[in-house]
């Protein structure tokens, strides 16, 4: 689903990602690891089609970036740190918007079917503006995956959030998980991590630097993985 | 829940991309449609850009001081003065509103063409900046006690404000990119801007004045080839701006 | 770091010989004109400065371009090279032109299209230098730099024309028919020759600096690489 081979990324004379290995299979849900600034918001932007690789091969659903980049954004879909909503629209306007841009057919039933969702139902006429956090980054998942995306990319959707919101967040995640997509999410948070991801990558200094699936770990083995390929 | 059912019975896309060209138009009107929502609601854009309007046509009634006569002639001026000043404002918030909320990756994000955000932005400005137009021009006459209701007016306020729209949009979204966002904008455009100033003054103060077509033709002519080649202009080079 | 190269040493010692060359021929070799005196000599350097001041508007618009097809970061730096220096003799050639004025037409300055244009060229260097000033990324940095260029270029001949509706009181040497135009002469052979010299001498002293100023721009480079190298 997702091939990337030697991926290399610069910003003028600094180099942030050093040749890249990664591959995902359908319905794999990868847990990316690593401490800050190693490139994991980089690799992410490059694989949404957002940046541009200055060197390597990145395919997703067999679909070429950036040459096929508009194949791959119609089965993209991606959560990152800002919910990208207008807070000035309501949370049905802001999904009937997205639903536009995505040419989504039967868009009334959809959006109703998303809001259910992710647990808005009642806030569908209310102002993003007036949302908290949490509640932002419910609906911004559910725009990921308004247009039933093959891929859903999530860039540290914890962020910000407290331990109810992060709960339901994990439920909104499980829903939308279930159906075999295809996940790649950074986090900081090995616990959250834990609970979803089928396959743990760390990422660090540019490289992936160990992966590991989620039956060959023991029980808090997670942590001890992580901290051994650091060093 | 049930939803999860539901949500996959529901086919998400038309059968392959069998209606592209009708897809860009509708993106485009998603977008304008979004801008113009969202501005109705909140009303900062235009709020500011009306009452930095009327400050400025006060200031200058207060630094120039004119008897009825000159103030026929120097009406085109001040008016395009202040749309020039006051068009930044708009272009910088409407730029600014993408950028603040990381929402321009969201269009980014969206399987249509670069264009798309162009053109959409392009239409909401024009827009805005002609509801402003709108409503500064009674006013303008009221205060000044000069008639404005002038067809000819109308239509180089319109080519004026497409031209200085088309080359402030693609400007504004370089700007609100920097860290000199606020003052970098009127630096990048007033230069460029200049011939169709030129051109929608003379042209203006032409019809004003009742001067015959003839007379007001050249300046037309060049409002026109300048919104031409520079919203063509734009659009190439739009893509270059949006990347990363 | 490597010494200059011998062909550009060559063509310092090459500048700087033809340019004494050239001041010789204004002041020597040239004839006095009649009407304005000696101040017409300074028409020779003036128009060449101006003629410098073009060329490299035209040569940023063309590295602008190249910059946008190839990516490559040296025709950035041929585009602030360009920039920098046409603005320098540009302000040069404002300010032998305003000389040449003073006792020619009674004033320091006029509003007519040519020296209104210049300005506005002028003010779109300044405008292209502070805006790479205000963008960290030094790819966007050359991106947006390009791009204001091609913009700057376009706008330009149209700023002219629309300026120069009005009557203009500047002096067309080469043709030109307007007859209320004071200050305008009929070249003999001798000014010819200096003329075309000039003009040559400060194509080759251009060059010289474009080449001098692209080094250093990359020796910049490098040394950031090295910089980030250390860290």
């Amino acid at each position: 689903m997702i091939e990337v081979h030697r991926l290399v990324k610069r910003f003028g004379p600094k180099v942030i990602l050093r040749g890249v290995e990664f591959r995902v299979v359908p319905g794999e849900f990868v847990a990316l690891l690593g401490p800050n600034g190693a490139g994991k918001t980089t690799f992410l932007r490059i694989l949404s089609s957002l940046a541009r690789p200055t060197l390597g091969d990145v395919r997703i659903s067999g679909y070429a970036l950036p040459g096929q980049a508009s194949a791959v954004r119609q089965r993209l879909g991606v959560v990152s740190h800002q919910p990208l909503l207008y807070g000035d629209l309501t949370a049905e306007e802001n999904l009937r918007f997205y639903g536009r841009m995505y040419a989504i057919t039967d868009l009334d039933q959809r959006v109703h079917a998303i809001l259910d969702l992710v647990g808005l139902a009642n806030r569908r006429r209310d102002l993003v503006r007036t949302f908290s956090r949490g509640m932002a980054q419910r609906l911004s998942i559910g725009r990921s995956v308004l247009h039933d995306p093959e891929v859903l990319l999530l860039d540290e959707p914890y962020t910000g959030l407290d331990q109810d919101a992060c709960d339901m967040l994990d439920g909104v995640l499980r829903q939308v998980t279930s159906r075999g997509r295809t996940v790649v999410m950074t986090s900081h948070d090995l616990v959250r991590a834990a609970n979803l991801a089928s396959r743990f990558d760390v990422l660090s200094r540019g490289v992936i630097l160990a992966s590991v699936a989620r039956q060959a770990l023991h029980q808090d083995g997670l942590l001890t993985f992580y901290r051994e390929a650091l060093q | 829940m049930n939803v999860r059912s539901q949500v996959e019975k529901i086919p998400a896309h038309p059968a392959a991309s069998s209606i592209p060209f009708r897809h860009y138009f509708q993106a485009i009107g998603a977008v304008v449609w979004k801008d113009l929502v969202a501005e109705m609601r909140s009303r900062e854009l235009l709020s500011g850009m009306l009452v930095f309007s009327l400050l400025v046509i006060l200031i200058f009634n207060f630094a120039l001081e004119l008897d009825a006569a000159t103030r026929v002639s120097v009406t085109a001026g001040v008016l395009w003065v202040t749309f020039t000043f006051a068009g930044t404002l708009g272009l910088n918030r409407s730029m600014a509103v993408e950028k603040d909320n990381g929402c321009l990756d969201g269009l980014l994000l969206a399987p249509v063409d670069r264009s798309v955000i162009y053109f959409a932005k392009v239409i909401a400005n024009l827009v805005f900046i002609l509801l402003v137009a709108a409503i500064v021009l009674p006013l303008y006459s009221i205060l000044y006690n000069v008639n404005l209701f002038n067809l000819g007016l109308i239509w180089v306020i319109f080519l004026g404000a497409v031209g200085y729209v088309s080359v402030g949009t693609l400007l504004a979204s370089m700007a609100v990119q920097a860290r000199t966002r606020d003052i970098l904008l009127p630096i990048l455009l007033f230069p460029i801007v200049i011939p169709l100033l030129v051109a929608a003054v003379k042209a203006s103060s032409g019809f004003l004045q009742g001067l015959e077509l003839a007379a007001i033709q050249p300046w037309l002519t060049l409002l026109v080839v300048y919104d031409v080649i520079f919203t063509a202009v734009a659009f190439m080079v739009f893509d270059y701006v949006v990347e990363e | 770091m490597q010494a200059q190269p011998r062909v550009l040493t060559i063509l310092d010692y090459a500048s700087a010989l033809l340019l004494t060359l050239a001041t010789g021929m204004v002041f020597f070799y040239a004839p006095t004109e009649a009407v304005m005196g000696l101040v017409q000599k300074v028409f020779y350097f003036h128009t060449a400065t101006a003629w410098v001041g073009m060329l490299s508007f035209t040569v940023s618009l063309g590295a602008g371009i190249a910059y946008l097809r190839t990516g490559n970061r040296r025709w950035d730096l041929v585009v602030l090279a360009s920039v920098e220096i046409g603005m320098v003799f540009m302000l040069i050639a404002i300010i032998m032109g305003s000389i040449w004025a003073r006792p020619i037409w009674n004033t320091w300055w006029t509003w007519d299209p040519r020296l209104t244009t210049v300005t506005i060229m002028e003010l779109i260097y300044a405008a292209y230098l502070m805006l790479r000033q205000g963008i960290e990324d030094p790819d966007r940095r050359a991106r947006f730099g390009a791009v204001y260029v091609i913009l700057g270029f376009v706008s330009v001949p149209l700023t002219f024309f629309s300026i120069r509706i009005f009557r203009t009181i500047h002096p067309v040497v080469i043709g030109g028919s307007d007859p209320q135009a004071t200050g305008s002469f009929d070249m003999t052979a001798r000014m010819l020759q200096t003329f075309l010299t000039s003009l040559v001498v400060f194509s080759l002293i251009y060059v010289d600096m474009l080449w001098h100023r692209i080094r250093l721009g990359e020796l910049a480079d490098k040394v950031e690489q090295l910089k980030l190298r250390l860290s």
